[in-house]
C-alpha cells in the first residue's frame, strides 16, 4: 500500500504530455458540429467568432477579406515592430545608425525592417479598401452607425502611427516630411495671421510644442513620436480594434440583405442540416448564446444557412493571414526600405516628399497649407463620421453599390469626379492660381478660395443635385464619398509621379534636373 | 401592462416629470462628481507635455564684426538658416525658412524659391508665387557692446529694416 503514491506519481510523470496537452486544449479533433461549436465558443481567442456564421459572410467578393487583411498586416507589424524595438535606439546621435546597424549587421534585420515598411503600406491599402466595402455595401446602416465611428478612429490611429514612425530613422526624408507634417499640424498659424490675431490667440505654436516639445524637431521630439509610435498609438489601436471586432459580432455578424437567394450563396459552403426543421428539442441553439439584435432566433428550427465557424471561417480567416504575410515577405525580399542620408536640418531634401499615401495631402497643402492640411481633411473626416448619421434611410444592405441606381450614382460620380480633378490639375499646372495673377493678393482669400476647396465645393454641388434628383440621402453619400475617394486617389497618384524638384510638373521622373 | 417604473422620465406615462428618487439623485451627484474631478485631473496634466523651459533657449547668434561685412556682401549662414547682407543702407538679415511649411529656400537668380512646394520669393522675400502665406521673416540684427553683430532668429522685424552702419 505504501507503493501506491509512487505508483500514482511514476504514472503522471508518465502521462504528463498527455494531461498537459488535454488541459491546453480541451477537446478532441472534433467531428460534430457540436463539438466544433465547443471550440469557438471555449477558446478566448477564438470566441470573437460566433459559432455558427451565415453563408453570405463566407463570400469571397462580398467582404474580399479586406477587414481582416488589414488586422492581419497589424499584427504582421507588431510583431517585426517589437523585434526591431530591441535595436532601435531613440536619440538623434544613435537612431541613424542603429537602423542602419539593422540593416547591415543584424542577422535578419533588414528583412525584418523591410517587412515592417511594406506591411506598413498593405495595412494602409487595406484599411482604405475596407472602408470603402463597408460604405458601398452600406453595411454601416442598422444599429451599426457606432462601429463606422469605431472604423474611422482606426482609420485615424493607421495614419497616426505610419506618421510617426516615418520619423524614427532620422534620415533626410524623415526629418524634412516630418518637419512639412508638424507645421502642416501647426498651420492654423496661416489662418490667425491672416486675421491678425496670432500675437493673441496661437492654436499652431500650441500644437507644434505640444507634438515637438521645442520650436524645432530635435531629441525631444524623437523622444515624442518613439512614445507614440512604439506605446500610445498601438495600445490604443488594439483597444478600439479588439471593441470594434466585438462589435461586429454583437451586431449580428456582418451586415447581409434580408432576401437571399440560392445565386448569392453560390460557391459558400453548405450544412446539410442547416435548413432542416429539428424534429426533436435542440440540445444547444446557437443563436442564444448571445443576444443579438434584430429578428427574433427561430425557435425550433435548425439556423437557416449558417455553417459552424470552425472550419470553414477559421481557414478562411488563416489564408488571408497567410496571404498577407506572404505579400509582405515577397516585396521586403524584392524591394529595400528607403533610408537616405542623415538627417540635416539645413538642406532640405529636394523633393521633400512624404510617404506616398500623403502626397495627395501634400498637393493639397502646396495650394494652401491650413486648408489643404487641416481644413479639408478636417471636413472630410467629419463628413465620414456623419455618414451613418445623416444617411439612415431604410434599404436593403449587405450589396454591393445596393441596386442598379446605386451603382449608376457610383459610375456617374466616378466619371465627374474624375473629369473635376482632372480639370482642376490640368487649369493649375498650366496657368497657375491667384498669386501668380496677382501677388498682392490677401492671404485670406486664397485659404478659402483655392483648387483645393473649389474642389469641394463642386463635389458637394454635385452631392446634393444627387440627392435631389433621386430624392435620397443614400444616393448623395455615395456620390459624395465617390467624389472624395477619386479625388484622394488622383491627386495621390500627381503627387507621387508628376511633381518633381521645387514641387514643378514632371511627366516623367526621368526628366527632373540633376543637381 | 407594464407598470411604469417609478421616477421613470419617460415622456409617455403620467409619471413624466416625477420628481427623481433619491437613490438616483444621489447615484447621478456621485457620477458626476467623479467625471468632474476626472476632468480636472486631465486638465491638470494637459500642461504636462508643455514645459515652462522649452530646450532651446537662446535664438541670439553672434555673426562677426561691421569690417567682416564689406558693402555689397551677401552670406548665407548655412547652420542657423539666414542670409546676412550689407549694402548703403545698412546690414540686414533674413531667414531662409520658408513661411508655408518650414523648408529651407535657396538663392536663386531673382530671388529665393522653396523646394517643397514650389514657393518663390523676390529679392526681398515677398512672396511672388506658390503657397507661402506670407515673406520671408526679416531678423532682427544689433550691434552688442564689443562691437560684434548679433542676429536675432526669435525676433523678426518689418521688411526692409536695415541697420545703419
Ligand atoms: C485598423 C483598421 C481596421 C481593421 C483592422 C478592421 C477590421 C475589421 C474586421 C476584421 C471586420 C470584419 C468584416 C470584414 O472583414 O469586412 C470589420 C468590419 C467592419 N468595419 Fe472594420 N476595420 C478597420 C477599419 C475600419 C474603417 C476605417 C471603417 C469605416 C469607417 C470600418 C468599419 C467597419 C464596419 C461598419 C464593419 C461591419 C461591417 C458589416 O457588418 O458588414 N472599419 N472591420
Ligand atoms: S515649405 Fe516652402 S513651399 Fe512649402
Amino acid at each position: 500500500m505504501r507503493w501506491k503514491a509512487i505508483r500514482n506519481f511514476s504514472q503522471n510523470l508518465f502521462e504528463f504530455p498527455r494531461t498537459f496537452k488535454r488541459s491546453l486544449i480541451r477537446h478532441d479533433k472534433p467531428v460534430s458540429d457540436r463539438a466544433r461549436s465547443q471550440i469557438m465558443f471555449n477558446n478566448f481567442f477564438l470566441h470573437i467568432l460566433s459559432t455558427r456564421i451565415h453563408r453570405y459572410s463566407l463570400k469571397s467578393t462580398y467582404t474580399f477579406g479586406l477587414g481582416v487583411m488589414a488586422a492581419s498586416s497589424f499584427i504582421i507589424l507588431l510583431v517585426t515592430g517589437i523585434l526591431l524595438m530591441i535595436y532601435y535606439k531613440p536619440s538623434v546621435d544613435l537612431a541613424y545608425d542603429s537602423i542602419k546597424d539593422i540593416h547591415y549587421v543584424v542577422p535578419g534585420g533588414r528583412f525584418i525592417r523591410n517587412i515592417h515598411r511594406w506591411a506598413t503600406n498593405i495595412m494602409i491599402v487595406s484599411v482604405f479598401l475596407h472602408m470603402a466595402r463597408v460604405f458601398y455595401t452600406a453595411a454601416y446602416k442598422r444599429w451599426r452607425a457606432f462601429n463606422w465611428v469605431l472604423g474611422i478612429i482606426l482609420l485615424v490611429l493607421t495614419l497616426l502611427l505610419s506618421f510617426t514612425g516615418y520619423l524614427l530613422p532620422w534620415d533626410q526624408l524623415a526629418y524634412w516630411a516630418v518637419t512639412i507634417a508638424t507645421n502642416i499640424a501647426a498651420s492654423a498659424n496661416e489662418f490667425t495671421d491672416a486675421l491678425n490675431i496670432t500675437a493673441y490667440f496661437n492654436p499652431g505654436r500650441f500644437m507644434k510644442i505640444l507634438l515637438l516639445g521645442s520650436e524645432e524637431i530635435g531629441q525631444d521630439a524623437l523622444l515624442r513620436f518613439y512614445w507614440l509610435h512604439c506605446i500610445i498609438l498601438p495600445l490604443a489601436l488594439v483597444m478600439v480594434l479588439g471593441a470594434h471586432i466585438w462589435r461586429v459580432r454583437k451586431d449580428g455578424g456582418l451586415a447581409r440583405p434580408d432576401h437571399i437567394s440560392d445565386e448569392d450563396l453560390k460557391g459558400t459552403p453548405k450544412d446539410p442540416l442547416s435548413d432542416k426543421v429539428f424534429t426533436h428539442a435542440p440540445q444547444k441553439t446557437y443563436n442564444l448564446m448571445c443576444l443579438v439584435k434584430g429578428k427574433t432566433p427561430i425557435v425550433g428550427r435548425g439556423p437557416e444557412q449558417t455553417v459552424s465557424s470552425w472550419p470553414h471561417m477559421m481557414i478562411r480567416i488563416v489564408a488571408v493571414f497567410m496571404l498577407t504575410l506572404a505579400l509582405t515577405c515577397l516585396y521586403a525580399y524584392m524591394i529595400d526600405a528607403p533610408l537616405k542620408e542623415m538627417a540635416n536640418p539645413s538642406v532640405p531634401e529636394n523633393p521633400a516628399k512624404a510617404p506616398w499615401y500623403f502626397l495627395g495631402l501634400q498637393e493639397l497643402v502646396s495650394y494652401s497649407a491650413f486648408m489643404g492640411g487641416m481644413g479639408i481633411p478636417g471636413l472630410a473626416l467629419l463628413g465620414l463620421v456623419l455618414i451613418p448619421y445623416l444617411d439612415r434611410e431604410e434599404q436593403e444592405i449587405g450589396r454591393w453599390f445596393d441596386n442598379k441606381q446605386g451603382s449608376r450614382v457610383t459610375k456617374n460620380s466616378f466619371i465627374y469626379a474624375v473629369t473635376v480633378v482632372v480639370g482642376m490639375l490640368v487649369f493649375t499646372v498650366s496657368l497657375g492660381w491667384l498669386r501668380n495673377w496677382f501677388p498682392q493678393i490677401p492671404q485670406l482669400f486664397i485659404i478659402f478660395f483655392n483648387p483645393g476647396t473649389v474642389l469641394v465645393v463642386f463635389f458637394v454641388a454635385w452631392s446634393f443635385y444627387c440627392m435631389v434628383r433621386y430624392n435620397s440621402t443614400r444616393m448623395a453619400a455615395i456620390a459624395l464619398f465617390t467624389c472624395f475617394l477619386v479625388a484622394f486617389v488622383i491627386l495621390t497618384y500627381f503627387g507621387t509621379y508628376h511633381r518633381g524638384p521645387n514641387w514643378d510638373f514632371y511627366w516623367l521622373k526621368s526628366q527632373w534636373p540633376v543637381h | 401592462m407594464t407598470t411604469p417604473q417609478e421616477g421613470c422620465a419617460c415622456p409617455l406615462t403620467n409619471q413624466a416629470y416625477k420628481k427623481i428618487s433619491r437613490r438616483d439623485f444621489l447615484g447621478l451627484a456621485a457620477m458626476w462628481s467623479c467625471v468632474a474631478a476626472w476632468i480636472l485631473a486631465a486638465l491638470g496634466l494637459g500642461k504636462f507635455p508643455k514645459p515652462a523651459l522649452l530646450p532651446d533657449v537662446s535664438r541670439v547668434f553672434k555673426i562677426g564684426r561691421p569690417e567682416d561685412f564689406p558693402v555689397g556682401t551677401v552670406k548665407i549662414i548655412e547652420d542657423k538658416k539666414v542670409m546676412v547682407q550689407r549694402d548703403e543702407g545698412g546690414f540686414s538679415a533674413i531667414s531662409l525658412i520658408c513661411t508655408h511649411l518650414g523648408c529651407i529656400v535657396s538663392k536663386t537668380e531673382k530671388g529665393f524659391a522653396c523646394p517643397c512646394h514650389g514657393s518663390k520669393f523676390d529679392e526681398k522675400g515677398n512672396v511672388v508665387g506658390g503657397p507661402a502665406p506670407k515673406a520671408l521673416n526679416w531678423l532682427e540684427i544689433s550691434q552688442l557692446p564689443n562691437g560684434k553683430l548679433a542676429v536675432n532668429a526669435g525676433k523678426s522685424v518689418p521688411v526692409g529694416t536695415k541697420l545703419a552702419a
